[in-house]
């Protein structure tokens, strides 16, 4: 067989940034604190417990369904899904199974190959599961169990089997992350276990691809970086076309990704639905949504990251920096904050996208949020200053680190430093007469017609000024006695 | 509509009771009582009723406003454990299972 055909399914478990967790008010914000100082009754399952839904949990849900273009629905209801596990004290989760949240949307994807449509099957809210640690002592294995994380809102998205190749997979996550992020309602923080990845994958041949026929997936759980799901699926694609090459069968089967050991292992042969007996909560009465509640939630939805690229694209930015400018939504903000405090888009995006940036790596500042940056009015009147020529390149890279440590104003820090510009005749032109006594060799050249050593005579001049040489007056006024000698 | 010893082997498995060979025949011989009568309901033209998983519903959503109240203290969460280790519940290891 020379040609196989990849078939991938992605689903995507997301907490949400709520204050309180999914059925009952027990703080959300658990990171961190003792185990098991996050519970209650209702999240522990004890009897007699009474969930009631968190409003916000709900509101995040049709904003996510909204978002990715599903609809929602009139009619939805939470389900209990029953399976014995020590990390589900209650014995079942409470999930939406045949009425979620929203149903059958879209993410538009443009990829190497053309724009692709990834659709979306479902969105649906559930309860996250207690946190197990494993431990092994003097040979002896147990599970510690703690419960603070059991009960946080979390968001499943499960899209139809759209993605035909592990870079189609990746570009959807990245994405849909975009879009949970962009709202406000997930961190996306995949290292901290708050967005979590599995993907399922099959192969065909074009004539099963052809008569739509689909075989056997198997689905990879725990994937906790986009490029933990591309190894994952570039590996489980070559181990299926392996298997069917050598005449033999794939098993539908749950499987985790081993990244040091770079395979998938065996986890679990996959349930069957019905096992779960899936069958209404109860104690929570089914919810309705009338067309205009959908519609005020549709009022809050906030700008998302594809159309602040394409607003920065109509300033006159390449695509490359809106996308850089856009990366997280603080930054976004601070850059248009930014250019409020004036300034022209070219000059604050460049000041921003490289001496600003180049001292956020230095600092390790994280731009979820822009708290740690100096003020954006005082950025954007750093950059008007800089265009204006009232400071120049040098100071600003002297200027900057400063602004980050005091927060001061630029003229503040300006003072502070000494920082001005050198210009006007009277003080540039003693230094630029004696620059050009020193280096004559270089003046017999520009005088000769050789325009490029002119460069290295206004650095020789910026440096004798000490980098406060205004480039205008340096430029104009080097000129002016090279042509007069 | 009879259910077989088999299927109450494996619904009495998902739910993690243990039964003996006479109450599996006990069971089967109930289960199927209870299931022929829903085949019996089942004959009932419902054409133009909808579906109703709750006699009662409420007058617009039940839902509560997304503010953090005090948990329950450690100690009481943990009271009714059948074993502790550093905060946590101690259960045994997390084998794979075969049905």
């Amino acid at each position: 067989m020379s040609e196989w055909l990849t078939v991938i399914g992605i689903e995507v478990h997301t907490q949400l940034l709520t204050r309180s967790k999914m059925f009952c008010s027990c703080d959300n914000n658990y990171a961190g604190d003792e185990p098991n100082t996050h519970v209650c009754p209702v999240c522990l399952g004890a009897p007699g417990m009474l969930p009631t839904v968190n409003a916000q949990a709900l509101e995040y849900g049709i904003m996510a369904a909204l978002a990715l273009d599903c609809s929602v629905p009139e009619f939805s209801w939470f389900e209990r899904k029953n399976y014995p596990y020590p990390d589900l004290v209650k014995g079942f989760q409470l999930t939406q199974y045949a009425y979620p949240i929203g149903a059958h949307g879209k993410v538009d994807l443009e990829t190497d190959h053309g724009p692709r449509r990834i659709g979306v099957r479902r969105v649906h809210l559930e309860e996250d599961t207690a946190k197990n640690t494993h431990v092994t002592v003097a040979g002896e294995s147990y599970s510690l169990v703690d419960c603070n994380r059991a009960g946080v809102p979390l968001m499943e998205i499960v899209t139809e089997p759209d993605a035909r190749s592990s870079e189609e997979a990746v570009a959807y996550l990245k994405k849909l992350r975009d879009v949970l992020v962009f709202l406000g309602i997930a961190s996306g923080k995949m290292e901290e276990g708050a967005m979590r990845l599995e993907a399922n994958i099959s192969v065909r041949t074009p004539a099963e691809a052809a008569a739509g026929v689909l075989r056997k997936r198997c689905e990879v759980k725990n994937l906790n970086s986009f490029e933990n799901v591309r190894a994952a699926l570039e590996y489980e694609r070559e181990r299926q076309i392996a298997a069917y090459e050598a005449g033999e069968e794939i098993q539908q089967a749950t499987l985790g990704w081993d990244s040091a050991a770079g395979r998938t292992v065996y986890q679990r042969s996959k349930e069957e639905a019905q096992d779960y007996r899936y069958f209404p909560e109860p104690d929570l009465p089914p919810l309705r949504f009338t067309a205009a509640d959908v519609d005020a939630v549709r009022a809050k939805l906030p700008e998302l990251r594809p159309a602040i690229i394409a607003r920065y694209e109509a300033l006159g930015l390449d695509r490359y920096r809106a996308e850089l400018l856009s990366q997280t939504r603080a930054l976004a903000t601070y850059f248009e904050t930014a250019l409020a405090g004036g300034g022209k888009v070219e000059r604050v995006a460049n000041l921003l996208l490289g001496d600003l940036l180049a001292q956020v790596n230095e600092r390790q500042i994280n731009l979820e949020e822009t708290t740690a940056l100096p003020a954006a009015g005082e950025l954007g009147r750093l950059a008007q200053q800089w265009e204006a020529g009232e400071v120049t390149g040098p100071q600003v890279k002297q200027l900057l680190p400063r602004l980050f440590e005091t927060g001061e104003t630029v003229d503040a820090a300006k003072a502070a430093l000494g920082i001005r510009v050198v210009g006007g005749a009277d003080e540039l032109l003693p230094i630029i007469e004696a620059v050009l006594a020193a280096n004559a060799a270089a003046v017999a050249k520009v005088k000769a017609g050789e325009q490029k050593v002119m460069g290295f005579l206004v650095g020789q001049v910026m440096k004798a000024t000490k980098g406060q040489g205004a480039p205008g007056e340096v430029n104009r006024l080097l000129a002016e006695v090279l042509a007069r000698d | 509509m009879q259910m077989s010893r088999e299927e109450v082997a494996h619904v009495a498995w998902l739910a993690r009771l243990a039964l003996s060979e006479a109450e599996l025949e006990r069971y089967a011989g109930q289960l199927s009582g209870i299931l022929s009568h829903i085949v019996q309901l089942q004959e009932l033209d419902v054409t133009d009723i909808a579906p109703t998983a709750m006699a009662v519903e409420a007058g617009g959503n039940v839902v509560r406003a997304d503010v953090p109240t005090a948990s329950a203290p450690q100690d009481e969460v943990l009271a009714n454990a059948a074993d502790i280790e550093d905060g946590s519940f101690r259960v045994r290891a997390i084998l794979e299972e075969s049905a």
